[in-house]
């Protein structure tokens, strides 16, 4: 008996880049289609997780455990009122670490000066801050300073972005219309993302509230925060804690809920565009067949060569598999570098945090790994069918 | 002396309504011997060339190449001994275009999982045997026709066949490279390959020490010549 015929494995890997090698132009756009469907994928899935990344940062900084108290309606459907003693009530609930409150003055608006038409509010109403407020929302000043004990027996006013913006305000000092009142701005807040409602506010202290405007100590609006573990039994006993009379007439939210729901529907559009993704990836492994394909009926001659040589069927096989995985594995490998470099441009353009799963390389490379042996099986099988002689004869 | 071919009343029929193209061959070829198998197009001589050289196999018949009867050898058996019994040249000489001479030689051992160092060294002393020591690194592209059918022969000898088979080895060549293939062929049968050349060309079978004539798919002559037809 004979040796058998043998190809080294290193010889067969060789013998496929060879292959392709000698077709660059084709190998390109063959495997351009790989990787265009890898890169969608990766840059859906890293801009996706990024975003979520960057909403558990906000989370983080932000916390989850604010819950909001505001006055519902009463049995006629007209709005209620929470009593005076609710902020000092949901206070001494157990649990509670941090207690504060806004009373938002009814029919007062801010204006610029005096000259503006008294129609015009641009939408800023003005409410009584208690000095707790910016601790509680973990609220932060772009400019100038909180009321206080001091200033706050004056006319001085704090003003939400969105109010500091629409009235023009980009420094303290500047004096504004509180209804008919003068007050001059001491502070400018960043905006609040757990309660953008503040945005549009002027927030002037309680001790001159009452000499200015008929205040009557009424919450419109009481911030609470408790330990993580205690949010959900808190969440039960705060309407009887804030208006023991009328529980029924209190609305209790849980800020951090509306930005998750905001994410969420993100999350629906990702699911669309990974659909997208795949659907590349699907004709560029179709791609790769083809290319597979003309490249086996292309090679005839080579082929009979080979097994001229003492290339077995197998042999042919394997070299034609082997070239439509590397095909595929150059596609995937072109699409995971596209795909970070389109998720790292995406998320510094936005100021996210660049995060992508390590296990979605993995998937990645995986799948066009799949790809390439599924697209490569059919020609290697119609490679190494074709008899020795014909591949000869066709030359 | 041992036969290296030992056909018997081959037979080989293709398709359907079959055409015969062999119609009973017997014939047999010493080791050592350096032998034309001479005939015009259509003749059955191409077919017989696949049978010799293991490509194919005969519909009736026994067919020994090296000791094997070919015709009840699986697949992979039969590249087995293609890969280490038997050497090809081909009229189109069959070279890849990108690749150095030495990788073109070194090709012809590549089915038998010997390393790359190994080959590259073995198929550098081929090429030095046909002539070509001074072509190492150039591509098929820039050989002469002659050199390039040399580059073959080398491929063909590099993993010392029993038999090597030429297939009209100087159809695509001029009359002097010819010859001088002609020359290398007497050459390698000299230091002990034996050696079938299929050709249509008569004056290249006479220069052949024997020259078995094929027609209709039968043997029709088959003479040796006493002295060196040279």
């Amino acid at each position: 008996m004979i040796a058998a015929s043998r190809l080294r494995a290193v010889d067969a890997l060789a013998l496929s880049s060879n292959g392709l090698r000698s077709r660059p132009t084709r190998v390109v756009l063959a495997a351009l289609g790989i990787a265009i469907g890898i890169a969608a994928m990766i840059a859906v899935i890293g801009i996706s997780t990024s975003s979520q990344a960057r909403l558990a940062a906000e989370f983080d900084k932000l916390g989850t455990n604010l819950l909001t108290v505001m006055p519902g309606k009463d049995l006629a459907g007209k709005d209620a009122e929470l009593p005076t003693t609710a902020p000092a009530a949901v206070g001494r609930l157990p649990g509670v670490t941090d207690v504060s409150s806004i009373s938002q003055l009814k029919g007062v608006a801010t204006y610029r000066n005096e000259y503006i038409s008294k129609q015009k509010t641009s939408g800023l109403g003005a409410a009584v801050a208690d000095p707790h407020l910016l601790e509680t929302l973990s609220a932060t000043l772009t400019a100038g300073t909180w009321l206080n004990a001091a200033n706050a027996q004056y006319p001085t006013v704090v003003l939400g972005a969105v109010a500091a913006d629409r009235l023009g305000v980009t420094q303290p000092g500047t004096q504004i219309l509180i209804g008919d009142t003068l007050h001059t701005v001491v502070g400018i807040l960043d905006p609040v993302a757990l309660v953008p409602a503040i945005d549009a506010l002027a927030l002037i202290g309680a001790a001159h509230a009452h000499t200015a405007f008929e205040y009557k100590d009424s919450p419109t609006m009481i911030f609470e925060r408790s330990d993580d573990a205690n949010v959900d039994s808190i969440r039960t006993l705060l309407p009887a804690a804030a208006n023991p009379e009328n529980p029924g007439q209190v609305a209790v939210s849980r800020p951090s809920d509306a930005l998750a729901a905001k994410y969420a529907t993100d999350q629906a559009f990702t699911g669309l565009l990974v659909g997208v993704g795949s659907v590349a990836l699907l004709v560029g492994g179709i791609g790769v067949a083809n290319t597979m394909i003309i490249s086996v009926l292309e090679r005839r001659r080579e082929i009979g060569l080979r097994r001229a040589l003492g290339a077995t069927r197998r042999h042919i096989q394997i070299q034609f598999l082997t070239e439509a995985l590397l095909l595929s594995l150059l596609g995937g490998v072109a699409g995971v570098v596209l795909g970070i470099a389109v998720t790292v441009v995406f998320t510094a353009v936005n100021g996210w945090v660049l995060s992508i799963p390590i296990p979605v390389f993995a998937a990645a490379v995986g799948a066009t790994v799949v790809i390439g042996a599924i697209a490569g099986l059919y020609p290697a099988l119609r490679a190494a069918r074709l008899p020795p002689t014909e591949a000869l004869a066709a030359a | 002396m041992s036969a290296i071919v030992e056909l018997r009343d081959v037979t080989r029929t293709f398709g359907s309504p079959p055409v015969q193209a062999l119609r009973g061959v017997s014939l047999t070829v010493e080791a050592g011997e350096l032998v034309a198998i001479i005939g015009p197009s259509g003749s059955g001589k191409s077919t017989l060339l696949n049978i010799l050289g293991s490509l194919d196999r005969p519909t009736s018949g026994t067919a020994i190449i090296d000791g094997e009867n070919i015709a009840t050898l699986s697949d992979d058996h039969l590249a087995a001994i293609r890969a280490h019994r038997l050497g090809f040249v081909f009229q189109q000489f069959h070279l890849a275009d990108g690749r150095s001479a030495v990788d073109n030689v070194a090709d012809g051992l590549l089915y038998q999982g010997i390393s790359a160092q190994e080959r590259r060294s073995r198929a550098e002393s081929a090429l030095t045997t046909v002539g070509l020591a001074h072509r190492f690194t150039n591509k098929p592209h820039q050989l002469s026709g002659g050199e390039r059918q040399r580059v073959a022969i080398a491929r063909a000898v590099v993993g010392e066949p029993s038999l090597l088979l030429a297939d009209e080895p100087t159809g695509n060549l001029d009359s002097r490279a010819g010859a001088g293939i002609i020359d290398l062929l007497h050459q390698l049968n000299e230091n002990g390959t034996t050696v079938i050349v299929i050709t249509h060309d008569n004056a290249l079978a006479e220069k052949l020490p024997r020259s078995i004539r094929v027609k209709d798919g039968r043997v029709v002559t088959d003479a040796t010549r006493a002295e060196d037809p040279r």
